[in-house]
């Protein structure tokens, strides 16, 4: 039970600051959207993204917060293996599920719907 | 022509409504005006493949029925005039090719319509054409895409936002006697009183809107008494406060006021503060306030449609909004 309301209370803090940005910081969608990314990347360089997933689970992968999060670890485990370059190649190797499944459903979308307005 | 002080025309020649048409969406339909409007679509695609072509049906519908009412073909039209809100205002370039008559593009954003009607009379006074048509269209989607996002991208807006009307707007004007002339015009002045939001345009137009109307009371030395009714553009519920504070400060308190974009649209249809778009005055005037004018219940009144000058390549470039209004005013002859 108690996992259920971490993952809401974490979750739910962190649309409240999307929502606040839009609302009071004035920032664009797009805008939003990149500072949440780039939010949850700073969060794992200081190692806190990973702790905040060990508590409340779907409360923090769920949100934007955690690409940021991925993109970080992909290039941080391949950096330590492969070094400098690796730090490229890893950067989409976590996410890559997330961007090619992305792009496949919007392909999938666009050929069968008509957007009504 | 006779000009009175630095921005009214007063047109002296007759100058007559001879038609005008209408054509509208699925959510004006649904609005309280929407047994007023000529022509009316249940699906913002008005039969066509894309949203461009939607609304240049709307506004060839809207045109051929003002040469209807008006007894005329487009070939006795001399000089046509229109504008619309989207790049290169295609819809009315296209239009044009289609209708071959002397044509002006013009771009107010939404005070085009009465741009279009106060240029048309001028010709209409001066004798410099006996027929003019003046047409201008929005279409809810093709806007939303250019200004803001488009709907697929499914952006949150706040409650200031306006929601482009979909529809087109025109009228024929000529000498031939019919009850309804237009008498003045005033061209507004270019103000920006600093407004970045594009999802704020009734904040940012009624610093224009209240400039033109005191400007034009002033000039024609007329009481705002003299008009039944003095309706703007698209100001919403949220710039329509605005304008009437900005106007009391002038020392008039606006007594028989309505706003097109509120009119347009019932309270609880989802449209956040109102209506806009260059469809919403020229929807509301051809297809409303015209009729009460015929029956009688509208005797004068002054149309002050107001334009967000809005390009988001400046509102990237931190640039905020300048905004402009024009006022025509109509009496009907007893």
């Amino acid at each position: 039970m108690f996992d259920y309301v971490a993952a809401f209370v974490v979750g739910g803090v962190i649309c409240f600051i999307g929502q606040m940005l839009m609302d009071v910081g004035k920032l664009s969608p797009t805008h939003t959207l990149s500072t949440l990314v780039v939010g949850g990347a700073l969060l794992d360089g200081f190692h806190l993204y990973d702790r905040l997933i060990d508590f409340a689970g779907a409360g923090a992968t769920v949100p934007i917060t955690s690409f940021g999060h991925s993109l970080v670890h992909g290039a941080m485990s391949e950096g330590d293996r492969y070094g400098f370059f690796g730090i490229g190649m890893g950067v989409f190797e976590v996410t890559s599920v997330g961007i090619s499944s992305t792009i496949l459903f919007s392909f999938l979308v666009a050929i069968f719907f008509k957007p009504k307005g | 022509m006779e000009r009175r002080g630095k921005q009214t025309w007063h047109f002296h020649n007759p100058v007559y409504i001879q038609g005008a048409g209408t054509a509208v969406g699925p959510e004006e339909a649904k609005g309280p005006l929407g047994d007023r409007f000529d022509v009316c679509y249940d699906n913002l695609y008005a039969g066509e493949d894309n949203w461009e072509l939607a609304e240049r049906r709307l506004m060839k519908d809207a045109v051929e029925t003002a040469l209807k009412q008006a007894e005329k073909k487009s070939e006795e039209i001399d000089y046509f005039f229109a504008g619309d809100l989207l790049n290169q205002i295609v819809t009315s370039n296209y239009y044009a090719r289609e209708i071959d008559v002397p044509y002006f593009g013009l771009f107010s954003a939404c005070a085009t319509v009465m741009e279009g009607l106060a240029l048309a009379s001028l010709l209409v006074d001066t004798k410099a054409a006996q027929l003019v048509l003046t047409a201008v269209s929005s279409h809810n989607a093709t806007a939303e895409r250019q200004f803001r996002y488009p709907t697929e991208f499914g952006g949150q807006r706040p409650d200031s936002s306006t929601f482009t009307v979909t529809g087109a707007g025109a009228i024929v004007i000529g000498t031939k006697q019919t009850g309804i002339k237009i008498t003045d015009a005033t061209i507004g002045k270019v103000k920006d009183f600093g407004i970045k939001q594009p999802f704020d345009m009734g904040s940012a137009m009624a610093p224009a809107a209240a400039d033109t109307i005191v400007t034009h009371l002033n000039e024609t030395k007329r009481d705002q008494s003299y008009y039944d009714v003095i309706v703007t553009g698209d100001l919403s519920r949220v710039g329509s406060g605005i304008l009437r504070k900005l106007v009391q400060e002038k020392g008039i308190t606006l007594e028989r006021y309505e706003d097109c974009g509120v009119m347009i649209y019932h309270q609880e249809q989802p449209v956040f503060a109102g209506g806009s778009g260059a469809a919403c005055p020229a929807v509301v005037t051809f297809g409303h306030l015209l009729k009460e004018m015929k029956s009688g219940r509208i005797k004068r009144m002054l149309v002050v449609a107001t334009g967000a000058l809005l390009s988001p390549l400046m509102i990237q470039q931190k640039e905020s909004i300048p905004c402009i209004a024009h006022a025509v005013s109509f009496e009907r002859e007893e």
